[in-house]
């Protein structure tokens, strides 16, 4: 029976739908339930990484460093991860968290950039971290290129390399390819993992297609609270993973109880497939401007989509949240006029 | 008389201060310094018959004549070199203008300190990062209004004008340019981000600017110190441009630019060599005015 190990993001990417408000009594609870129904990692952070707090990405309510204190002395049996985006955090950021209990480092780059993550990786590895390399955006990459980033990575001493769909905008095939192109290229002793986004309404599908494709490594989030339409909720994920008799470790039930009681219910968050978070994943635009997109269509008076759409066509990567405010002001100034036809990315 | 300058550092931001200091009349390129006699940079240089050291800094060193000649040395190679260089060109008794991200002289961003800089006895200045050059005129335009109790700043480039050695040590763009921003823009506290975009054909360099004050924001007082230090550092950055803002939000002002490069030695979308170089420039220029007043005296 294959194992397919799940890391739950739910405080880390479920960081977004909440605009980073997580209180250290959220952290704690639920933290404390996925590690109870078996969930073999979890990863705490903001979420756009360590030291993501900040105007361009909004304010954590608490700081980063409290949470992941906080969500390790919590767990018993679960393996406590972060994510650092090269650019945004620093290695002097990844060892404050490794001092308060992270014990995986996930190191995020655009898909093409994986030579920015060199050292993040190897002072991870330095800190006896197990260490993943985190290739974002990765539709925007052909698969033979973006195994060539993937074994930039694994040269660097990456134990795992995810293929990251940020944006919800892969295809099966397309998810397919990519893992299989990584599986071929790297290393035998060197694991394939998969983020999906919900965006298409894909994200178990492809998580599946990307087990069968060669993954071992995959990312949930309870009701799959993540950035856009969120992710492959992890209770679809475990529920249909023991219906292929794939093994994964976790108590389908306990992670029910986490996303339908605190998720659902006590936050009231739910993100699902609408106009915008179709839109993201339409036109390939990375899942986190969402929320701020709906802020600057509040603001501005333009509609979410709209401004997504216009911040795909300037083929923005992750993180750049300010050209959302900028395409914004501009859309603004320009109502009234028809914007040119989107074609699908 | 000229100033006479050397370059050490023959990669893409040494050859793009080249043809900087090749456009500039009070400035005189003496020798261009690398460590591969196959680069680009000093077969550009020999072409144009200035001496090509392929040796290093103790290539330049041992040549007596050229060192003679030098006022003034440009470091453009990095920050572990700039460490073992600076002492030997204080030593020779010349001085260091650093684009490396070594920081061993004080933070120089011309329109807020060079003044106040070079009318001390400092011999060694720090130009900080490219994402440094492009926003901290705007941070300290708004704190000499009020005060900034926090400084942003996001800093967009091509992914093709990122050489290897921005992309090896991303860490410290981060960190000295956050520095900077409280050292030099006056924010009581600061953050830098960096991000590189791979589109084709490659993005102009786009810097955001978004700053807390810690009172409300005099709008109209803040507009007016925005647009005339765009217009100080157009100066010396023709390509400099303010696209949006200030944009209010309570005590959030947010700006927004972009940098399009002169194209002197790469195309014009890497603004962020650009504003480097002719800020770098921009000290040597301000080096010869100094110097000129005090031999006309």
């Amino acid at each position: 029976m294959p194992k397919v190990r799940i890391t739950d993001v739910s405080l880390r990417d479920g960081s977004h739908p909440v605009f980073h408000q997580f209180t250290l009594d959220q952290i704690v609870r639920i933290a404390g339930a996925l590690d109870a129904a078996g969930v073999p990692v979890l990863e705490v952070a903001h979420g756009d990484g360590l030291a993501g707090s900040s105007i361009q990405y909004g304010f954590s309510k608490v700081p980063d460093l409290e949470l992941i204190e906080a969500a390790a002395a919590t767990i018993k049996q679960a393996k406590l991860a972060v994510l650092l985006l090269p650019g945004i955090g620093t290695i002097h950021d990844l060892k404050e968290a490794h001092k308060r209990g992270a014990k995986m480092a996930r190191i995020a780059t655009h898909c093409t950039e994986a030579d920015i993550s060199a050292q993040h990786i190897a002072a991870a590895k330095e800190l006896g971290m197990e260490t993943v390399g985190f290739l974002m955006m990765s539709h925007m990459l052909e698969p033979d290129a973006l195994a060539a980033q993937a074994k930039l990575m694994e040269s660097y001493g990456a134990d795992l390399i995810y293929v990251v769909d940020s944006a919800g905008a892969q295809t099966m095939d397309m998810v397919h390819d990519r893992v299989t192109a990584l599986r071929q290229a790297l290393d035998a002793k060197t694991h394939v993992g998969f983020h999906a986004h919900n965006n298409l309404g894909l994200g178990v599908g492809n998580a599946v297609t990307a087990v069968k494709a060669g993954a071992d490594n995959i990312d949930g989030a309870c009701r799959g609270l993540g950035a856009g339409a969120g992710n492959a909720a992890t209770e679809a994920i475990v529920a249909t993973f023991n219906k292929m008799g794939w093994e994964t470790g976790i108590d389908l039930y306990g992670v029910m109880d986490v996303a339908e009681d605190i998720i659902g219910g006590e936050l009231g968050v739910t993100p699902i497939v609408n106009r915008p978070s179709l839109v993201l994943g339409y036109a390939g635009v990375y899942s986190s401007f969402l929320r701020h997109a709906e802020n600057a269509s509040k603001r501005f008076g333009v509609p979410a989509f709209k401004i997504l759409e216009e911040v795909g066509r300037r083929k923005a990567v992750g993180g750049q949240e300010d050209l959302i405010i900028e395409c914004a002001i501009e859309l603004a100034a320009a109502q009234g006029a028809p914007a040119p036809e989107l074609a699908a990315v | 008389m000229a100033l006479n300058v050397a370059v050490i550092g023959s990669g893409n931001i040494g050859s793009d201060l080249m043809f900087k200091i090749f456009r500039n009349k009070n400035l005189k390129m003496i020798a261009l310094v690398g460590i591969d006699p196959n680069s680009d940079g000093l077969a550009r240089a020999r072409k144009h018959d200035v001496a090509a050291i392929d040796t290093g800094i103790e290539g330049l060193l041992a040549r007596q004549d050229l060192m003679d000649q030098i006022d003034l040395i440009f470091d453009a190679t990095s920050a572990k070199a700039h460490a073992y260089n600076a002492p030997l060109i204080a030593k020779a008794g010349k001085f260091a203008v650093d684009l490396t991200p070594a920081a061993i002289g004080p933070y120089i961003i011309p329109p807020l300190n060079l003044k106040q800089h070079l009318e001390g006895n400092v011999t060694n200045v720090n130009m900080v990062t490219c994402g440094g050059q492009a926003t901290i005129p705007i941070v300290g335009a708004i704190s000499r209004v009020q005060p900034v109790a926090y400084g942003e700043i996001v800093a967009t480039i091509a992914s093709k004008s990122a050489g290897p050695g921005t992309r090896a040590n991303i860490d410290e763009f981060t960190e000295t340019t956050s520095k900077a921003i409280e050292e030099v823009g006056g924010a009581k506290r600061g953050k830098a981000i960096i991000i590189l975009n791979p589109a084709e054909p490659p993005l102009i360099m786009r810097d955001t600017v978004h700053v807390l004050t810690e009172t409300e924001p005099d709008q109209a007082a803040i507009t007016a110190s925005v647009q005339q230090m765009v217009a100080d550092v157009q100066s010396y950055v023709p390509g400099y441009k303010l696209k949006s803002g200030p944009v209010f939000d309570g005590n959030r002002v947010s700006v927004f630019l972009e940098v399009t490069g002169a194209a002197h030695y790469l195309p014009a979308y890497a603004g962020n060599l650009d504003i480097m170089t002719a800020a770098a420039v921009r000290v040597a220029q301000e080096v010869y005015e100094r110097r000129s007043a005090l031999v006309g005296a």
